[in-house]
C-alpha cells in the first residue's frame, strides 16, 4: 500500500467516516495510541490577568480594587463570576457545559514573579523542590513516558518554538504549519550523509524529511474531503492566516489522524498598561482557537480536552496605567465535550487585603498541576500514583475535582 | 586548547569570508574593538533622536487632520511608507557590517548586547529598535557595563517597551492632582523588575519584591515626550528617599542623577558580576560552559569594576573558550555567516530593495524561529541549541540555503571552492565529498550551507 493510500485511509478512519468508504480497512487496525480521546494543551504567555476574564463581581472588593478595569458589562457565568466580553464567542458553550473555569490557581512558583521562571517551571510541571537540572523534561513528555506503545506523531509541538512541556525522553513531533522540505533525491542522499556523523542534528533533520511527506500527504487526502470546508469558512470570517488559526486548524487536521495531544501557545497577555484595549486582542485569539479546534475536530469535540494554562496571575489592584502588574493566583480555562465545564471551580479565598497573597495577589487556593492531572487521569485513565510522582513530582490532587465526563 | 584562527572567525564573528582573513591573535581581536568604527560610518543607521522632527511632524499632521486637511492621511501613508523602508535598510546596513568587517567581534557583541537589553517598539517607534542599538549598546561594548546599563536603561525605547513612560509616583504631586481629577494613574514596576531580574542581577539574585518597588518608585519620573526624548519630571517622581538592596538613594527632591546612582550600584552587584560572567560564556562558548571560564570572567568583572573590554579581553585570552565548536547559530547568525561564506559584499547586501529584504532574510529568519526585532518577551532569543535545532528550524535553514542562488547580484561559488573558504578544516571528509557529489551547483551550495558542520559556532 502506499504511503499516501495508507494515510489516506488512516485520515478516513479517524474523521468517523463509514467503514463503507474504505471497504477494505477496519478502523481498529490503525489505532496508534492507546487511547482515543485528545487533549490540547495552550500555553498562555506573558501571565493573563484570570481577574478580569473571570470577574468575581459578586466579591465586595473587586470593584473597588478595578476602578477601571471592571467598568462594563461582563456576561452572567454562576451568579457570581461574569465573563469578560471578548470571550463572548464561547458563551454558548458555556451553556452546553462545554467550557469551564478553575480560579485561584497557580504552580508552586512565588515571590519572583519573572514570566521566563514561571513559564519554565509550568512547562516541567515540578516544584522548585525538584533541583534544578534534575529533570529536563516537560509534564507532558513524562506523561508519554508512561504510556507504551507511543509513537513520534502521537504527540505535536505547535509552532516556530520549542515546547519545554513536550521535551523529553518520548518521541514527539514539533512543527509548524506551512513548513515544506522537498529535496532532490540525489540532495537528499547528500544531506542524510552529512547528517550521520552528527546524531541530535541527524534526527532532527530525518524527522524533518518524515513528517513533511506525512503533511503533504494527509493534506493531499484532506483536500479531496470536505472536512475542512468549515474549517475554511472560518479561517477566511476572522483573522485570515493569522498564526494562532494557522496552529489551530494544523493541530485539527492532526488530531483527526493518530495525534492525540498537540500543545502551542499564545502570547500577548503582558498587560503593564491599558489592559482594557490589550486584553481583548489576546482574547479574541484565544476564542478563534478554541473555536476553530471545535469546529475543526467535529465529532472528535466530545471526546476532546482543552486546557488553557498561563504562568501566574496578576496584581488585584489596577495599577497606575490602567493595567496590572505580575501577580500570583491565576486562571486555568477548560474547553471541550470530553469535560465537565459550565462552572467556576476552585475555593475562592476573597480579596480583602488580608486575604491575598502578600497583600496585593489573589491567594492561590489550588495547585494547576492537579487540574491537569485530573484532566489527564480522566482522559487518558492514567492512575493518580504515575500522576502525582512521575508526571507531577511530589503533587498533592486529593483536592481537585473530577474534571472527565 | 588554545587559540586558532577558523575557531576565533567562527566563534566570536560570523565566520570565514572569501574577502577577509581569519582574526590573527586575540590581541589582534582586541586591539580591532579599540580602533575606529569603520563599518558604523560606512553603513550608518542613525539615532534615536535624528527622529524627533519625524514626531514632530506626525503630530502636526494629526492636528491638521483634525482641522479638516484632506491631504493629512495621505501624507501620513507615506510616512509610513518610508519608515517600513528605513526600517529594512537598517537590517541591512546591520548585516552589511558584519559581511564587510574585517573583525566582526564588534558586530557580535553589539548584538548579544542589544538581546540583552531587548527592546520591542511600539506604535510609531515601532521600526526604531536599531537607533536604540545605535544609541545605547554599540558604542558601550568596551565600556564599564554601568554606562551601558544606564543608556539602555534611560533610553527612549526602552522606557516605551517596559512602560516607564506610564509611571508616576504614587505620592507625587501629579498623582495627587490626578487623583483629584478621578484619573488614577500611578506606579508601573515592569522596567524596574526587568532591570533586577534580566539586565543585573539575574533572576536568581539577590533581589526581593520590596527592591522591585523601591526602584520602581525612584524611577518614577524618568519620563519622555517623544519629540524631544527622555526627561525627568520632578513632579511626577516618588518624594523621600528609596532603599534598594541595602542602599538609599534619593531624597526629598526626586532627580535623574539618584537613578544613574542606583543603576551604578547595581551594576557592582556581586550577583551582577556572576550573572553578565556566566551569559557571556554561554552566548559565546557553550550552552554549558566550562566552570574555571566563567570565574575567571567573572574575577576580572570585579577587578575593574564591570569594564566590559577588560572582560572580553579575558575571555579571549582563557584557554576553555577555545575548545571545539559546541553551539549552534542562531538564524540571524546563520543567515548572515552564510552570506558572508558566499563572498555578498556589503555594498551587495545594502542595495537590496525592501521586498529582496523580506524574501531573502526577514521571512525566512521568522520561519527558522527568530523573527527580526520581534522576541517574545525582555529576556531575548534563548541560548540553547535544543531550542534552535528543531525539524522546523531545520527544514527552513535547509530550504533557504539550497536556494541562496536567489540572492540578487550574487555569482554561486563552486561548492567545492565554499566548502574550503566557509569551513576550512572543520569540514568533514564527508562534506567535502558531498560538495563534489551534488547534482548541482546550488545545491551543492546548499549542503555545504546546510551542513551540521557550518551550523555549529
Amino acid at each position: 500500500m502506499s504511503k499516501l493510500l495508507m494515510t489516506r485511509r488512516r485520515f478516513l478512519a479517524s474523521t468517523g467516516c463509514s467503514v463503507a468508504a474504505a471497504p477494505l480497512m477496519t478502523p481498529m487496525a490503525f489505532a496508534q495510541a492507546p487511547w482515543d480521546t485528545r487533549l490540547i494543551v495552550l500555553i498562555l504567555r506573558g501571565a493573563m490577568d484570570g481577574l478580569d476574564v473571570v470577574r468575581p463581581v459578586g466579591d465586595p472588593h473587586f470593584a473597588a480594587a478595578r476602578p477601571t478595569l471592571a467598568a462594563g458589562g461582563g456576561l452572567p457565568l454562576d451568579g457570581f463570576f461574569t465573563l469578560h466580553p471578548a470571550l463572548a464567542p464561547l458563551h454558548p458553550i458555556w451553556a452546553k457545559g462545554e467550557l469551564g473555569f478553575a480560579h485561584a490557581t497557580s504552580t508552586p512558583y512565588r515571590d519572583k514573579r519573572s514570566h521566563f521562571d514561571g513559564q519554565d517551571l509550568l512547562e516541567a510541571g515540578t516544584g522548585f523542590d525538584v533541583k534544578t537540572g534534575a529533570l529536563r523534561d516537560g509534564w507532558l513528555n513524562r506523561m508519554l513516558q508512561a504510556v507504551p506503545g507511543i509513537e513520534a506523531d502521537t504527540a505535536y509541538a505547535i509552532g516556530r518554538e520549542d515546547l519545554l512541556m513536550l521535551a523529553g525522553g518520548a518521541p514527539v513531533a514539533n512543527w509548524s504549519p506551512g513548513t515544506r522540505l522537498e529535496l532532490s533525491p540525489q540532495a537528499r542522499r547528500l544531506i542524510e550523509l552529512v547528517y550521520e556523523e552528527h546524531p541530535i542534528y541527524q534526527a532532527a533533520v530525518l524527522e524533518a524529511l518524515d513528517l513533511t511527506e506525512q503533511i503533504a500527504a494527509s493534506e493531499a487526502a484532506a483536500t479531496e474531503t470536505d472536512e475542512d470546508e468549515d474549517m475554511a469558512a472560518m479561517m477566511e470570517a476572522s483573522s485570515g492566516n493569522a498564526a494562532h488559526l494557522q496552529m489551530a486548524e494544523f493541530a485539527a487536521q492532526r488530531l483527526r489522524g493518530d495525534t492525540r495531544i498537540a500543545a502551542f501557545s499564545l502570547s500577548g497577555w503582558d498587560t503593564h498598561g491599558n489592559q482594557a484595549s490589550g486584553l481583548p486582542k489576546a482574547l479574541k485569539q484565544l476564542a478563534e482557537t478554541i473555536e476553530l479546534l471545535r469546529v475543526g475536530l467535529g465529532p472528535l469535540w466530545g471526546k476532546t480536552g482543552i486546557l488553557a494554562m498561563t504562568e501566574f496571575g496578576r496584581t488585584v489592584r489596577e495599577n497606575g496605567s490602567r493595567g496590572t502588574d505580575h501577580g500570583t493566583g491565576g486562571l486555568m480555562l477548560m474547553a471541550g465535550g470530553a469535560l465537565r465545564g459550565g462552572k467556576v471551580y476552585g475555593r475562592w479565598p476573597g480579596l480583602e487585603e488580608a486575604a491575598l497573597y502578600d497583600r496585593r495577589d489573589l491567594m492561590p487556593t489550588e495547585d494547576v498541576r492537579a487540574y491537569a492531572a485530573r484532566a489527564m487521569e480522566g482522559l487518558f485513565g492514567l492512575s493518580g500514583t504515575v500522576l502525582s510522582e512521575s508526571v507531577f513530582p511530589g503533587l498533592d490532587m486529593s483536592q481537585a475535582p473530577r474534571l472527565v465526563l | 586548547m588554545s587559540f586558532t584562527p577558523e575557531i576565533a572567525a567562527i566563534r566570536f564573528g560570523y565566520g570565514l569570508s572569501p574577502h577577509h582573513p581569519a582574526p590573527a591573535s586575540p590581541e589582534a581581536m582586541v586591539e580591532a574593538l579599540q580602533a575606529a568604527d569603520s563599518m558604523a560610518r560606512a553603513f550608518p543607521i542613525g539615532s534615536m533622536a535624528e527622529t524627533y522632527a519625524d514626531f514632530q511632524y506626525l503630530s502636526d499632521l494629526k492636528k491638521a487632520e483634525l482641522d479638516g486637511d484632506k491631504t493629512a492621511k495621505k501624507k501620513y501613508r507615506n510616512w509610513r511608507g518610508q519608515n517600513r523602508r528605513d526600517h529594512a535598510r537598517m537590517l541591512r546596513h546591520t548585516i552589511a557590517r558584519a559581511l564587510d568587517a574585517p573583525d566582526p567581534l564588534r558586530e557580535r557583541l553589539t548584538r548579544f548586547w542589544a538581546d540583552h537589553f531587548t527592546v520591542r517598539g511600539k506604535g510609531v517607534s515601532q521600526r526604531m529598535v536599531q537607533r536604540f542599538v545605535e544609541d545605547a549598546i554599540r558604542p558601550n561594548i568596551t565600556a564599564p557595563f554601568s554606562e551601558m546599563l544606564k543608556a539602555a536603561v534611560t533610553h527612549p525605547m526602552m522606557l516605551i517597551y517596559l512602560d516607564q513612560d506610564k509611571s508616576i509616583g504614587p505620592g507625587s504631586p501629579v498623582a495627587e492632582r490626578n487623583a483629584k481629577k478621578g484619573r488614577r494613574r500611578g506606579l508601573n514596576e515592569n522596567l524596574a523588575r526587568e532591570v533586577l531580574e534580566l539586565h543585573t542581577l539575574g533572576v536568581g539574585g539577590a533581589y526581593s519584591q520590596a527592591d522591585v518597588r523601591q526602584l520602581a518608585e525612584l524611577m518614577a519620573g524618568m519620563t519622555l515626550n517623544l519629540r524631544e526624548g527622555v526627561r525627568f519630571e520632578p513632579k511626577r517622581g516618588e518624594p523621600g528617599a528609596e532603599e534598594v538592596l541595602g542602599q538609599s538613594y534619593g531624597g526629598r527632591k526626586p532627580k535623574l542623577e539618584d537613578i544613574h546612582a542606583a543603576l551604578d550600584a547595581i551594576a557592582l552587584h556581586p550577583d551582577t558580576a556572576a550573572h553578565l560572567a556566566r551569559k557571556l560564556a554561554v552566548h559565546f562558548v557553550s550552552d554549558t560552559p566550562p566552570p574555571a571560564l566563567v570565574e575567571a570572567l567573572r574575577l576580572r568583572y570585579t577587578e575593574t569594576g564591570g569594564n566590559l573590554g577588560a572582560v572580553i579581553e579575558t575571555l579571549l585570552s582563557h584557554p576553555e573558550a577555545w575548545g571545539p565548536l559546541a553551539k549552534i547559530k542562531q538564524p540571524f547568525d546563520f543567515v548572515t555567516s552564510a552570506l558572508r561564506a558566499l563572498g555578498v559584499t556589503g555594498s551587495q547586501l545594502a542595495a537590496l530593495d525592501r521586498k529582496a529584504t523580506l524574501r531573502i532574510i526577514i521571512r525566512p529568519m521568522g520561519l527558522m524561529g527568530q523573527e527580526w526585532e520581534r522576541p517574545n518577551g525582555p529576556d531575548g532569543w534563548p541560548e540553547d541549541g535544543e531550542h534552535w535545532l528543531t525539524p522546523q528550524g531545520l527544514a527552513v535553514r535547509i530550504n533557504w540555503a539550497m536556494s541562496a542562488g536567489r540572492v540578487d547580484g550574487l555569482d554561486l561559488p563552486d561548492p567545492r571552492d565554499l566548502v574550503e573558504t566557509a569551513l576550512g578544516s572543520q569540514a568533514g571528509e564527508r562534506l567535502l565529498f558531498a560538495a563534489k557529489a551534488a547534482e548541482s551547483r546550488a545545491e551543492g551550495v546548499g549542503i555545504v550551507l546546510a551542513s551540521p558542520a557550518f551550523q555549529r559556532r
